[in-house]
């Protein structure tokens, strides 16, 4: 986008301006939701642009206020140019696109190849009575779009093997890990070294789960799914995937993505978190 | 004799029943024990622990353990 155009939204956006109030009390210049898709529709661009011009100008989308805090309008930004895929639409994946929606990360690439069925009610946020049959993805088209229509879906119906996720993931900033079963776990860790993009993997069992965050350089969980490659599932054949469990994981999950994407905090590198929710333990262990 | 705290995760669970002890609990093993050899007292089968965790670090079964070292058993982990 030139300087030019940019000034000329930038102007158009400061004729909509409000005041609102930071959580520390410090009052800041925003736009809300209406303002946005307006000037998106005026200057027919997707709408995280509009938000983009505008956080570059100190200026912030309503909607992102409570984050600001946080990750500053920085973090915002690089979190509205960033493009993240999730990778299997499951319990953790519908609960990670929900998330990362509502952060306002600006493209998600979704991956599955099925379609809901009722004993994913229990646990998949996406499944609903009215869509048991629909297709997984395009319920997370949907709900990504109700929830922040700034965000870009690209979705994908296939059970991708190891090419097609070196097709698809090309260009990605980060990639969820939120497959189920081990073949496919290790040929998405392929891919992704191959691309030169950080995994976040998650797996859940029962009250249990574990996530790690392996960027391409890093031996990554190779010797973790290498014992587990003649069986294709673990635990949760015996324990199920109740409810509570893959939003948990999930929510990990996401919290590696934004630390992968704006550089902060001690990613779980070279390291397995695993949760026990039963025991209320946490163990890192150093792989 | 050593002393060293053992804790089982999940499915491996079982073995801590089996054993009539508690999930989490202190175990003595003799001096020189490994990973492999304390599975074995035990009798838990190798291959339902995907990873052994001594101290924090995870570890092959021919690892040597300590006095009051700290084994975390965990079966392997794969659902969405």
């Amino acid at each position: 986008m030139t300087n030019f155009r940019k000034d000329t939204i930038l102007f158009e956006i400061k004729k909509h301006l409000q005041k609102f109030k930071l959580s520390d009390g410090i009052f800041c210049d925003g736009i809300d939701v209406s303002t946005t898709q307006k000037l998106a529709s005026a200057f027919q661009l997707p709408k995280r642009e509009v938000e983009v011009v505008a956080l570059e100008n100190e200026i912030i989308p309503r909607r992102y206020l409570r984050n600001i805090g946080t990750i500053g309008i920085k973090g915002q930004t690089k979190l509205l140019k960033s493009k993240v895929a999730v990778v299997g639409l499951g319990g953790l994946g519908g609960a990670a696109i929900e998330l990362l929606a509502r952060l306002g990360v600006g493209q998600i690439i979704v991956i599955d190849g099925d379609v809901f069925e009722e004993s994913n009610l229990n646990r998949q946020l996406l499944a609903t009575e009215e869509n048991i049959g629909e297709e997984k993805t395009l319920s997370a088209v949907r709900r990504v779009t109700k929830i922040n229509s700034s965000v870009e879906v690209y979705p994908y119906q296939v059970m991708a093997d190891e090419g097609e996720f070196k097709e698809i993931l090309k260009g990605t900033d980060v990639i969820v890990d939120a497959l189920d079963t081990f073949s496919a776990r290790s040929a998405l860790q392929r891919a992704a070294k191959n691309l030169n993009v950080p995994l976040v993997h998650g797996a859940i069992a029962g009250f249990v789960g574990e996530v790690s965050t392996i960027f391409p350089e890093d031996p990554g969980l190779d010797s973790v799914f290498s014992s587990s490659q003649k069986v294709e599932r673990g635990a949760e054949t015996s324990l199920g995937t109740p409810t509570a469990t893959p939003i948990m994981v999930a929510a990990l999950q996401v919290q590696e993505v934004v630390k992968v994407l704006l550089k902060i905090g001690k990613p779980l590198r070279n390291r397995l978190l695993f949760l026990d929710c039963e025991t209320s333990s946490i163990e890192i262990i150093e792989l | 004799m050593m002393k060293i705290e053992l804790r089982f995760y999940a499915t491996l669970v079982k073995y801590a029943e089996k054993n009539e002890i508690p999930q989490f609990s202190f175990v003595e093993i003799e001096e020189g024990a490994t990973i492999a050899s304390l599975l074995n007292k035990f009798n838990i089968l190798e291959k339902h622990v995907h990873i052994a965790m001594v101290n924090g670090r995870s570890v092959e079964s021919n690892q040597g353990l300590q006095d009051g070292d700290r084994v975390a058993l965990f079966p392997p982990v794969g659902g969405g």
